[in-house]
């Protein structure tokens, strides 16, 4: 079993590699682009073979470690 | 008054620490590695700065999830002084020490120079400064940017846990905290070196007082 975690930062908290981001696209040209955020993608190809074990033990991996719920929110994807 | 100083994979500033621990009169302080599950009996922690693991994941994520945090916490809820500068301050909030988290500084640009800070109100690593005791420490971060939420925020001024605040806010850091406490008063952690500020050749002394708070 394999799982992508997404972890982006809580809406409301600043992110200044996003604005970073924002700006460089809108010196390139980019107008369109109303604000960017920046997250991380972390990929584990876990033993657990049953999805809700697996996703369980992910969350507590995200809990323990992989996010700082403080500032962050976490998504799990599986892939069986 | 026995000491340790916690050193992880990427600590640079462990030395930095003992030299300004013995000159405030302390004996000279053990250094402990990460892996260890126990600390020597000692009064007084203090995790250094620099780059825990190489501030993988998060800047002190992996650090605050070594064995020789666990004893840290125990000698914290024990009530031993625990003192976490830069590195040391996000390895704490890492660890659910102190509240909050510590971000990218707001401009994206890494820190390094002398900052003004003045000091909120006295407390067990303060006493030895005047209040509102306005003095001036080095900094060296990337993410010093404190990060809580509003009641948390609101929790430490009301309870008067913000120790340090800077003078001219250079990282975005919400109420421009510079170092909190626990709600024991016992845990401090800190972005500027007061350690890196105790010698004449430092230019500027104003750090040493910290430590004779601690060994006073």
């Amino acid at each position: 079993m394999k799982a992508r975690v997404i972890i982006t930062l809580k809406s409301g908290v600043l992110d200044p590699q996003g604005k970073a981001i924002e700006g460089a696209l809108s010196s390139l040209g980019f107008d369109g682009v109303h604000s960017a955020r920046q997250g991380k993608v972390i990929d584990l190809e876990l033993t657990a073979t049953e999805p809700d074990a697996a996703r369980e033990e992910v969350e507590r991996m995200c809990e323990a470690l992989l996010a700082n719920t403080v500032v962050e929110r976490y998504h799990i994807d599986l892939n069986p | 008054m026995r000491s340790a100083v916690v050193v992880f994979p990427g600590s640079n500033r462990e030395r930095d620490a003992a030299r300004a621990i013995t000159l405030a009169g302390g004996p000279p302080p053990t250094l402990v590695w990460h892996t260890e599950t126990e600390l020597p009996k000692v009064d007084f922690v203090m995790i250094p700065g620099g780059f825990a693991h190489g501030d993988y994941l998060r800047a002190g994520a992996i650090a605050a999830r070594s064995p020789v945090m666990r004893a840290v916490a125990d000698h914290a809820g024990r009530g031993g002084l625990v003192l976490g500068v830069c590195n040391g301050f996000q390895v704490l909030t890492e660890a659910r020490l102190l509240p909050g988290a510590l971000m990218r500084n707001a401009g994206l640009k890494f820190i390094c120079k002398p900052l003004p800070l003045a000091v909120e109100r006295p407390n067990r690593f303060t006493d030895r400064y005047g209040r509102r005791a306005k003095v001036v420490f080095p900094a060296a971060h990337h993410d010093g940017n404190y990060r809580a939420d509003a009641d948390t925020l609101r929790r430490l001024e009301g309870d008067g846990r913000i120790a340090f605040r800077y003078r001219a806010n250079p990282n975005g850091s919400a109420n421009d905290i510079a170092g909190i406490t626990n709600g024991k008063g016992n845990v401090l952690g800190l972005m500027p070196h007061p350690e890196n500020a105790v010698e004449d050749i430092h230019g500027s002394t104003d750090g040493l007082p910290l430590f004779q708070s601690i060994f006073g």
